[in-house]
């Protein structure tokens, strides 16, 4: 359903108000969500699939180059238009928002690491959505912890033999190119694998509880081999080139809960207001009334911080991979609770699959997964705060 | 810029994560047990943001990160060209 968003530039915090361009550039996205994605989800949430052709429509738009700059064809967005683009990607469908977070992810490493020739090959395909990208890190006995990964990579005469299984790999079933990461001579290295390397296989992964449509895939790598010119850095920077792709993946879900938040609250409002109940609409009651405050609450404070970290992002601060952390852990949760609220708002309703929230819900658990744990995110915030805190303390 | 004044830019930066170690210029800091696996990616991030050079490719090897000595040599290499 259309957002009850106001349709005017949003108060921010003052210095964080989207620019005319940006809140223009909301706009189209909007229309585009409310046009070609929202309407669907739900059918592609029970195909389990997105269509090809909505995979052409979406690279049609040129926003699979969101990060790229223009001159390999991306769109060069600022992080903060990126977080709008999410957030109403987010909005309307979970597993396309995904789609610009893995893809991003893959095209951000390939342009900030890759070398020249692999640049100047792969990124125009990559900024025009011909080749899908995604991100290959997790493996069937490694998740959180990436620097344990169990993939091999041995140097062999101008290139690399890789071994080893990635998992859960979004939209993998359909990329063309993976960030694949491997421990080479123990050292932690990062590849760009291309759909047609030797020793590849792709197997679709089925059954998944959220983002169901993002055609998740399990990479088997048998003596796949790779040209030393798909490394992307070298041998040891393998933590850097995650690090850096999960930076933007982190902030690209952040911004889609944002709007996931926001679909829970617009469903609810929608409810709420047409629901009749001991003759009210159940709007009316205050313990409903309640659950909306908590959603209209976390929705302004996770967008809030979505903004704050793009907008440090934009103006480089060295802080800004903090806010980041910040932004996801927050957004998350308060998508976990707006989407439980929504279903409880809905009652019976909102437990099937004739009303969207069912699928908020399933979606929602994903977020607190993806992109570091919850948890992992309360280990990580808390120790950056320890070292800034520390750093700011006098010598003893 | 002297290559003194990147090691002290350097120094600066990197002490913060060695809070009670008197690092040297030529220690290893990867070995020393005292930093994360982020911190490659943060030494990246300082090196051009402070020095405004752009680190490349072929720059990413870890032994032009593996000591102030080490940096301060690739920062002083990749800022030649721009002094000439």
């Amino acid at each position: 359903m259309p957002s009850t968003h106001p349709a005017g530039p949003d108060p921010l915090a003052r210095g964080m108000e989207p620019s005319p361009a940006q809140e223009a550039a909301r706009r189209e996205f909007a229309a585009f969500v409310d046009a070609h994605v929202a309407p669907f989800a739900g059918e592609w949430d029970r195909a389990a699939a997105t269509p090809p052709e909505v995979v052409r429509r979406v690279a049609g738009t040129g926003w699979l180059g969101a990060l790229l700059p223009r001159e390999v064809g991306g769109r060069g967005m600022d992080w903060a238009t990126f977080g709008l683009l999410n957030e109403e990607l987010g909005r309307g469908c979970s597993s396309i928002r995904s789609l610009l977070t893995v893809h991003s992810m893959c095209a951000f490493a390939v342009q900030r690491w890759g070398g020249r020739e692999l640049k100047a090959r792969l990124l125009p395909q990559l900024a025009a959505g011909e080749v899908i990208g995604a991100f290959g890190l997790s493996e069937p006995n490694v998740g959180s912890d990436a620097s344990a990964v169990e993939t091999v990579a041995a140097a062999e005469g101008d290139g690399y033999v890789i071994d080893g299984r990635k998992k859960w790999t979004t939209y993998g079933q359909i990329a063309g190119a993976y960030l694949v990461f491997a421990r080479s001579e123990g050292k932690p290295v990062a590849f760009l694998v291309e759909r047609d390397a030797p020793g590849l296989t792709v197997e679709p992964l089925r059954g998944i509880t959220g983002t169901r449509a993002s055609m998740l895939a399990e990479l088997r790598f048998e003596g796949c081999r790779v040209p030393k010119s798909n490394r992307l850095g070298g041998p040891g920077f393998g933590i850097a080139v995650a690090l850096s792709a999960l930076e933007v993946g982190r902030f690209s879900v952040a911004s889609g809960t944002v709007g996931l938040v926001r679909a829970c609250l617009d469903a609810s409002l929608a409810y709420a207001s047409t629901r009749h109940q001991y003759g009210s609409a159940i709007g009316e009651h205050q313990l409903v009334q309640r659950m909306l405050t908590e959603m209209a609450t976390g929705w302004r404070a996770a967008r809030l911080l979505c903004r704050r970290a793009a907008c440090l992002r934009d103006a480089g601060d060295p802080g800004a991979g903090q806010e980041i952390f910040v932004a996801k852990y927050f957004a998350s949760q308060a998508a976990t609770r707006a989407a439980l609220d929504a279903v409880q708002i809905h009652g019976a309703n909102g437990c099937s699959e004739d009303h969207p929230v069912e699928r908020y819900l399933r979606d929602s658990r994903v977020m607190e997964i993806i992109e570091g744990s919850t948890q992992i995110q309360q280990v990580t915030i808390a120790r950056n705060e320890l070292q800034a805190f520390a750093a700011a303390a006098p010598a003893q | 810029m002297s290559i003194d004044d990147i090691k002290g830019s350097i120094r600066t930066f990197v002490s913060r994560f060695f809070r009670g170690h008197d690092l040297g210029d030529g220690e290893d800091m990867f070995a020393s047990g005292y930093v994360n696996s982020m911190f490659a990616m943060q030494l990246v991030q300082f090196v051009e943001s402070d020095f405004g050079v752009a680190v490349e490719n072929d720059d990413l090897e870890l032994d032009n990160f593996r000591s102030i000595d080490a940096l301060a040599a690739l920062v002083e290499r990749k800022l030649a060209p721009q002094a000439a």
